[in-house]
C-alpha cells in the first residue's frame, strides 16, 4: 500500500478548547493536519433578522449577544451607525464615557482571551487570575447599568444613565492596581520556555495572506500591519487621545499574544485619559425626538409626556439611506452596515463580525502543522461564536 | 503616477447621476479623496458605473454583475486606489423598497489600508440570476459569499465551495429574505396519526 492514509477527526462542537460551539473537521496524516474545515452556525440566532422587526432603540440589547465578551463594543457599532445616518453627534461627556467603557471592555475581553488561551495550552493559574480582574470590570459594568454582562448601556444619542456616585473612584482603584497585575501575568508567560515552545513560530501567517483573508485586529497587527480603526478613522473622539498601536513581526501565536498584552496597557492608558477628561455636562443630545425626557418631567410637562409616549410607541425615524460604521472592537474591525428606508425600524442591519472573518484564516494557519497546535491557534484567534453565527 | 495638476471633472456633466446629501459638514480632504477615486474609476471604466451616490461621506458605486470582477481587480491593483482589503460582503433584499427590481443587492465594502479610504460597491440581480465570485480577487470573500447565498439565496458563479454556512445543510428557504417570516419554526417531523 503506497496510498497515503489519512484519518478524519471531528473536533467539537462540544470540545472545550473550541471556545463555544465551533466544529472542526480535521483530516490528519499521523499527527499532521492535512486539511481543516470549520463548520459554524450552531449559535445562529438570527440577530440581523430580529433587528429588522424592532425599532432602533429596541435593537440595542440584541447586539450585546453577539460578542458577549465585549457587549459595549457591539452597542457602540450599532449606535454610531444609527447616529451617522441621523447626522447626530453626541455630547463630549457621552463620548468620553463611551471611550472609557469600551476600553475597559477591551481589557475585559482580552483577559478572557488570555485566561482561556493559557488554559488551553496548559497554564491553569493564569485563568484564575484573569477572571479576578475581569470580575472587577464586571462590577463597574454593574454599577453603571445594573447588569454584569448584557449591559446595553449605550443609547442612540448618548448613554442610558448618568454614572453612579463614586464610579470614578472605583475606576481609579482598578486602574491603579491593574498594571502590576498585568506584569504578573507577563512574568508567568512571556519568558516561560513552555509557553514559548507552544507559541513561537506556531500558526504563522504572512502579511499578504492576512490582508487577502481580511484578518483584522490583533491578528493583523501581529503581522506588522498598522491598521487600527481608532487611529485610521477615529470615532467618539479617539483623535484626542494619546496611544500607540502595538505591532508584531512574525504573525505567529506568540506575536498575537504580545500584541494583545501590549494593547491592554494601551487601553489602560486610554481609560486613564478618559477618566481625567470626564467633565460635567449632558450625557445625551438635547433632542426630545430622539432621547426620552427625564422621568421626573412626565408628571409636570405635557410636552415631555407626549415625547415620552411617541418615543416608546413609535420610536424615531432615520432618513432613508445607508451607512457603514466600523469600530475597533477587541477582536478586530467590527462594522455595522445599516440600510434605512425612512421608517422607525431598520430595513437591514448587517454586522461585519471580526471573529467570523478571522476564523476563516484558521485553515491556513494550521494546515501542515501538528494537531496539538490547532488548540493554540484557536486560542490565539480569540473567536467568539456568538458573533460568528449572529 | 496620477497627474495632480489635472482639474477634477465636473461631476454633473458625466453620464452617471450623482446625488449629494447629508447635513454633516464634510471636510475638504475627504471630499477630495472621494472624488479622486470616482475620477479614476470614470477614466478607467466610464460606462461600467451605473450609479454613483455620496451620502454621509460614503461613496456607493453600482455596477453591472458582468463588470464586477474586472472593476474589483482594477480597484485592488491600481496603486492610486489600492483597495487591498475587502471588509465585508453582504446582501439586501429590496422586496419592500420603493424600487424593488432587481430584487437582490450584493454589497461589497472595500478598504484601502494604504490610503485609508472606503468604497462601497453594489451589484443587483433578480431571483435566479448569479453574481460572479470575487474570491479570485480577495480570498476573504469565500465565507462572506457563502453567507449571502445561505441567507438570501443569491448564487455566486465560480465560487469554489458554495455551501450553506450558518443554517443547516438541509434547511429550506433563505431567512433574510423579506418574505421569510420572522417567527417561523421548521416542521421537523410529521405527527403520527393517533
Amino acid at each position: 500500500m503506497t496510498a497515503r492514509r489519512t484519518m478524519t477527526l471531528n473536533m467539537g462542537p462540544q470540545h472545550p478548547s473550541t471556545h463555544g460551539v465551533l466544529r472542526l473537521v480535521l483530516e490528519l496524516d499521523g499527527e499532521v493536519v492535512v486539511t481543516c474545515t470549520p463548520h459554524i452556525g450552531y449559535l445562529h440566532t438570527g440577530i440581523e433578522k430580529g433587528l429588522e422587526s424592532k425599532r432602533y432603540q429596541q435593537g440595542i440589547p440584541l447586539t450585546d449577544r453577539m460578542d458577549y465578551l465585549a457587549p459595549l463594543s457591539n452597542n457602540l457599532a450599532l449606535v454610531l451607525a444609527i447616529e451617522k445616518a441621523l447626522g447626530v453627534t453626541v455630547p463630549e461627556r457621552a463620548q468620553t464615557i463611551r471611550i472609557l467603557l469600551t476600553e475597559l471592555t477591551r481589557i475585559k475581553s482580552h483577559l478572557v482571551w488570555l485566561g482561556t488561551h493559557a488554559l488551553d495550552i496548559g497554564a491553569m493559574s493564569v485563568f484564575l487570575y484573569c477572571f479576578r480582574e475581569r470580575e472587577a470590570i464586571l462590577d463597574l459594568y454593574e454599577a453603571v447599568s445594573g447588569q454584569r454582562m448584557m449591559s446595553s448601556y449605550f443609547r442612540v444619542g448618548g448613554v442610558a444613565a448618568e454614572l453612579p456616585p463614586g464610579f470614578e473612584a472605583k475606576v481609579e482603584a482598578f486602574l491603579t492596581t491593574f498594571p502590576a497585575r498585568l506584569a504578573e501575568y507577563e512574568a508567568l508567560l512571556t519568558q516561560n520556555p513552555l509557553w514559548r515552545q507552544r507559541t513561537v513560530g506556531i500558526g504563522t501567517i504572512t502579511r499578504e495572506d492576512a490582508i487577502a483573508l481580511g484578518l483584522s485586529g490583533p491578528g493583523l497587527r501581529a503581522c506588522g500591519v498598522a491598521y487600527d480603526v481608532r487611529k485610521a478613522h477615529p470615532y467618539s473622539g479617539y483623535e484626542r487621545y494619546q496611544f500607540e498601536v502595538p505591532l508584531g513581526k512574525q504573525g505567529d501565536v506568540y506575536d498575537r499574544y504580545l500584541v494583545r498584552m501590549a494593547e491592554m496597557r494601551q487601553s489602560h492608558a486610554i481609560a486613564g485619559q478618559a477618566l481625567a477628561r470626564l467633565a460635567p455636562g449632558p450625557i445625551n443630545v438635547a433632542d426630545p425626538k430622539l432621547v426620552p425626557p427625564p422621568k421626573r418631567l412626565l408628571k409636570t410637562s405635557m410636552e415631555a409626556l407626549i415625547h415620552h409616549f411617541k418615543l416608546y410607541a413609535e420610536g424615531f425615524a432615520v432618513p432613508a439611506g445607508e451607512v457603514y460604521q466600523a469600530i475597533e472592537a477587541p477582536k478586530g474591525e467590527l462594522g455595522a452596515y445599516l440600510v434605512s428606508d425612512g421608517s422607525p425600524r431598520p430595513y437591514r442591519v448587517h454586522f461585519r463580525a471580526p471573529s467570523f472573518v478571522n476564523l476563516q484564516a484558521m485553515s491556513k494557519m494550521v494546515e501542515g502543522r501538528l494537531v496539538a497546535d490547532v488548540v493554540a491557534v484557536i486560542g490565539s484567534l480569540d473567536i467568539v461564536l456568538g458573533e460568528i453565527d449572529r | 503616477m496620477r497627474d495632480a495638476s489635472r482639474e477634477p471633472r465636473d461631476e454633473s456633466r458625466e453620464g452617471t447621476p450623482v446625488t449629494e446629501a447629508g447635513n454633516r459638514a464634510e471636510t475638504r480632504e475627504e471630499v477630495q479623496a472621494e472624488s479622486l477615486v470616482l475620477q479614476r474609476l470614470r477614466e478607467q471604466l466610464g460606462g461600467a458605473l451605473l450609479e454613483v451616490k455620496v451620502w454621509r461621506n460614503e461613496t456607493t458605486v453600482v455596477l453591472a454583475p458582468q463588470d464586477l470582477v474586472r472593476v474589483c481587480r482594477l480597484l485592488r491593483d491600481d496603486p492610486d486606489l489600492a483597495f487591498d482589503f475587502l471588509s465585508d460582503v453582504t446582501g439586501v433584499d429590496r422586496l419592500n423598497l420603493p424600487e424593488a427590481s432587481p430584487r437582490f443587492e450584493v454589497v461589497y465594502h472595500l478598504y484601502s489600508l494604504q490610503h485609508g479610504r472606503r468604497l462601497r460597491l453594489k451589484v443587483r440581480v433578480n431571483e435566479g440570476e448569479a453574481v460572479p465570485t470575487v474570491t479570485g480577487v480577495w480570498e476573504t470573500a469565500n465565507w462572506h459569499e457563502r453567507e449571502v447565498y445561505d441567507l438570501f439565496g443569491v448564487r455566486f458563479d465560480g465560487h469554489p465551495d458554495l455551501r450553506r454556512i450558518l443554517m443547516p445543510d438541509d434547511w429550506e428557504g433563505h431567512p433574510l429574505r423579506k418574505d421569510y417570516p420572522v417567527e417561523a419554526s421548521p416542521k421537523w417531523w410529521e405527527e403520527e396519526p393517533a
